[in-house]
């Protein structure tokens, strides 16, 4: 469960984060190809070798749909219909995968962030993203 | 038997010729204790664990650090056969300690978390990608005497 004062942090890191989602976001997927190698396997129509402009683009729109989650927490649900329904429907990504990129997400923040990123905001932003990956994945099954 | 390539064997014994034991072992076994706060079952011995702060300060959390990255340096050190290396290690895990190895991934994602905050954009994809395979062969042999 996050807690007001979690909320309000998760808000403002990923208000920060916008202008630079495409960095973030092609570094943890990037990451995530290198660590598991099996998540390849679902980008087999994508150029996903570093620098490319598919997984800049990419990166960009993980990392802006997560902080549009993060504008309001309490309301997941209503932001996340349409991905829910791409995400069961079409893409069809097993959910495990969720873990691993929300974990690459964490080491991306922490080297941008290094010491900012203290333990109450990795718990806090742990929670955020396991919520986020349930919520997602809601209409699988 | 597990196969390093020459770039993962560099890159393992230079994170590890880089980092502070003594701030990376406490820095680590802290952020699971908070990020996990279940995991704190185990250390039912070690005092105040009531808060973030009180867990960072804790010095028996200190301590431990030391003798998990003390752990970790064996395996460094013996990366051609880790598993042998932990034969009594995942003993002691499992029977004496009764430690649920699933753990083992939740401090293995926190120590690579600190890692990364140690060394920035030192730890890029493929160096993180080196220490995620080195992580995975410690817990596949910590878990290796599990019955």
């Amino acid at each position: 469960m996050l807690s007001k004062k979690e909320k309000k942090l998760i808000k403002e890191m990923w208000e920060r984060l916008t202008p630079v989602a495409e960095d973030i976001g092609s570094e943890a997927l990037l990451r995530m190809f290198a660590s598991y190698p099996g998540t390849k396997t679902y980008f087999s129509h994508l150029d996903i070798s570093p620098g490319s402009a598919h997984l800049s683009s990419h990166g960009k729109k993980i990392v802006l749909a997560i902080a549009e989650g993060a504008k309001d927490i309490s309301q997941l649900t209503v932001t996340l219909a349409p991905l829910q329904t791409l995400h069961a429907y079409q893409l069809r990504i097993d959910p495990t995968n969720f873990k691993l990129l929300s974990h690459c997400m964490l080491v991306t923040l922490a080297c941008y962030l290094g010491s900012e990123f203290t333990p109450v905001a990795h718990a806090a932003m742990d929670k955020f993203l396991s919520a986020f990956a349930a919520v997602l994945s809601e209409k699988y099954r | 038997m597990v196969k390093w390539s020459d770039f993962e064997r560099a890159a393992i014994q230079d994170i590890f010729s880089k980092i502070n034991y003594d701030v990376v072992g406490c820095a680590a076994l802290s952020r699971c204790l908070i990020v996990y706060p279940w995991t704190q079952r185990y250390f039912g011995s070690f005092g105040n664990l009531y808060n973030a702060a009180a867990i960072t300060s804790n010095p028996k959390v200190a301590a431990h650090g030391k003798v998990i990255m003390a752990g970790l340096e064996k395996a460094v050190k013996n990366m051609d056969d880790i598993k042998t290396t932990y034969k009594d290690l995942s003993v002691l895990h499992s029977e004496k300690l009764q430690v649920d190895p699933d753990n083992f991934n939740l401090l293995a994602d926190c120590l690579t978390i600190v890692v990364a905050g140690q060394m920035g954009a030192a730890f890029t994809p493929e160096v993180h990608g080196a220490f995620q395979k080195f992580l995975a062969v410690v817990v596949a042999s910590l878990r290796k005497q599990y019955h």
